[in-house]
């Protein structure tokens, strides 16, 4: 392939190693990746009587950006707050760096280095900009409750925290805000802060849920060099996102989901060529396409009869 | 009427023994709700926690009032833990709902007759509760304040309760500002935020409560120390309100809240109930008694309350940008 060689010289080495590793990787649901750094299996979520998350298998690649894409209540909210400990599946087990983390405690697996942010952002609103970030730094001692009282015991580390944050701010554009308030942020901004203050936890993947909803234009862009920046660093990115022009630009792999399953998976433009895929979008936001109402209707009988 | 002595009786409650005890009790509610953001409505039960401790350490038991502070920090702590180990997991609403049943059934546990031996029943324990603290008292003992009507006794344990808050109010800044007091601020913004980015957050919540519970445990002991008496029925969920109108009154996550809004509760509190009794004993108003009194002030209380939340609702020292960023 000449063609694709040349392409990934042109390509940062982030990129060119993620499209260099997922390049064999089969482009079917739940395919094996070389370096996964998350390894889920049957994982399942029920609502009632709808099935919100029902994955057979899925594996993330390590040092790549991975799209989670798909309709309207597909369960990509549902299966992030599964995977990060924040709801409880009813079944289902899954690995971060070949450990088993099923069942452990969301503080624990954002220290362990899988840090998410939400859909409905939750900027701390009577903190400062500069409080949330420094709350995002881990190990910090001056949070332990006995040596609080003695700054001389934090106030380095504090200092350090705040340089690292201050850098952050300033990538993301929020560094004349630090002394205000979240809460008198814009909505973007907020959407801003939170995914500042996420890579202050310093994760090895960042789960991203719809990053740039209500992010203008212009500062998308540069919200998009961002993402491909904590990529060249070395962090793994997951993110949730509707626009497909944003997917394509920036992500090396793209996860479908609908009626909480994964029902396709692959390169950008692999996948959105892929007819079931369109067929799920177009199909949803319609809401007539037979397929989906008579999957929905088999949920329903399944749990009508379980 | 003799506006000297009603205002000298106004500012002896407003800073006085009583003032006190709610201070330490609004102190500690400030950790628990005004940083962490804990609905603790059993805080009373923390306060009788310390003064039964007194009680039955050196009434009971014969012991030291030295090792009774240490058995009241140790009460409230178990107190802490017994109500936020099942309820600090769950929504805000559950440490709610048990703290405030909790305090009641203390209440109703050491008043039953099956205890009186050791809790004393409904009269509860009266005796030399602080025999050790005022045998310390430095003051002469013919000394008497000019203007204040502090007994000697008293103006000790004023002395010793003002330092103390002082202490407190120093700590829990320190406590505060720190990357600790970040955290329980986070958690009392949003709880999830705080776990997102790694931070067991039961177990900070728990060590609000614990802190908060101590400090207030102070009160209970200052209380026992300086009535000398522990009485079941003094500690009703009622006092716990007063130590959230205080709280409110003063700015809750407010360093300085608590003591602004105790001196001015009781300032308040005692002005009406001191100017109402003059007017009444004087003949200048017919239709109410001395006996009135009482209960009338705690109405005007209240209405000075419901004022106070549609006209300065972020409190005395609060601010009011902070309370704008909710409604967002
Ligand atoms: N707490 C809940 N209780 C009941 N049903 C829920 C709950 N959370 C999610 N669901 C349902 O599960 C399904 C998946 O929801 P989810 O939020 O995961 O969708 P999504 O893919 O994130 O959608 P969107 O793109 O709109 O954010 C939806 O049908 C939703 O109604
Ligand atoms: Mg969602």
């Amino acid at each position: 392939m000449p063609a694709n060689t040349e392409n990934t010289a042109k390509m940062t080495p982030g990129r060119a190693a993620a499209v260099e590793a997922l390049r064999d990787v089969a482009r079917v649901p739940g395919s094996p990746k070389p370096d996964p750094i998350l390894v889920a299996d049957q994982v399942s979520r029920q609502f009632g009587g709808l099935k919100a998350v029902d994955v057979t298998h899925v594996e993330i690649q390590r040092g790549a950006i991975t799209a989670l894409i798909g309709p309207n209540g597909a369960g990509k909210t549902t299966l992030f707050n599964l995977l990060t400990g924040f709801d409880n599946p009813d079944s289902g087990e899954w690995t971060f760096n070949k450990t088993p983390v099923a069942g452990k405690a969301p503080y624990r697996l954002a220290r362990m280095g899988m840090v998410r942010t939400f859909q409905l952002t939750k900027a701390l609103s009577r903190m400062t900009v500069m409080d949330n970030m420094l709350l995002g730094a881990s190990g910090q001692s001056g949070e332990r409750v006995f040596k609080a009282l003695l700054p001389f015991t934090w106030k380095a580390q504090e200092r350090a925290n705040t340089d690292r944050a201050m850098e952050l701010l300033g990538r993301f554009n929020l560094d004349a805000k630090i002394g205000d308030f979240a809460g008198s942020l814009s909505g973007g901004q907020r959407k801003l802060l939170e995914m500042a203050r996420a890579l202050m936890v310093g994760p090895e993947i960042v789960m991203l849920d719809e990053p740039m909803a209500g992010v203008n234009p212009a500062l998308t862009q540069s919200l998009l060099g961002h993402i491909k920046n904590i990529r060249e660093e070395g962090t793994t990115v997951l993110f949730v996102e509707h626009d497909m022009d944003m997917v394509h630009d920036i992500s090396d792999w793209v996860i479908v989901m609908a009626q909480g399953q994964i029902i396709a998976e692959g390169p950008p433009d692999a996948v959105m060529k892929d007819p079931q895929v369109i067929e799920a979008y177009l199909g949803s936001r319609h809401g007539s396409a037979l397929t989906a109402d008579g999957a929905s209707l088999t949920d329903d009988s399944q749990g009508g009869t379980t | 009427m003799d506006i000297g002595q009603v205002f000298t009786l106004t500012i002896t409650q407003a800073f006085g023994v009583t003032a006190l005890i709610y201070l330490f009790a609004a102190i500690g509610l400030n950790v628990q709700f005004g940083y962490t953001g804990l609905l603790n409505f059993g805080q009373v039960a923390f306060v009788a926690a310390g003064a039964y401790a007194v009680g039955v350490i050196v009434l009971t038991f014969d012991l030291s009032l030295w090792l009774s502070i240490i058995v009241a920090l140790i009460t409230s702590t178990l107190l802490a833990l017994l109500l936020g180990i099942p309820t600090l997991r769950l929504r805000a609403d559950y440490l709610a709902i048990v703290t405030i049943a909790a305090s009641e059934l203390l209440r109703l546990l050491v008043r039953s007759i099956a205890f009186k031996d050791v809790f004393g029943g409904a009269q509860g324990l009266n005796g030399k509760l602080g025999q050790e603290f005022h045998d310390l008292n430095p003051l002469p003992t013919d000394f008497t304040l000019p203007l204040l009507s502090w007994s000697r006794q008293d103006l000790w344990v004023v002395i010793v309760g003002w330092s103390l808050a002082l202490l407190f109010t120093l700590f829990v800044w320190g406590l505060v500002r720190s990357p600790w007091g970040r955290v329980v601020k986070g958690i009392r913004e949003d709880e999830d935020a705080v776990v997102s980015l790694g931070k067991n957050v039961f177990v900070y919540k728990l060590q609000a409560l614990i802190i908060g519970g101590g400090i207030a445990a102070f009160g209970g002991i200052l209380w026992a120390v300086a009535k000398q008496s522990v009485q079941p029925d003094t500690f009703q969920p009622d006092f716990t309100f007063f130590v959230f109108t205080i709280l409110l009154l003063g700015g809750a996550a407010r360093v300085f809240g608590p003591i602004v809004g105790t001196v001015i509760f009781w300032f308040l509190l005692a002005g009406f109930g001191e100017v109402l009794s003059s007017l009444i004993n004087n003949g200048y108003i017919a239709f109410l008694t001395p006996t009135d009194v009482g209960s009338i002030r705690f109405m005007l209380m209240g209405l000075g309350l419901m004022l106070l939340m549609i006209f300065r609702p972020q409190g005395i020292f609060g601010d009011r940008r902070e309370l704008a960023l909710d409604a967002r």
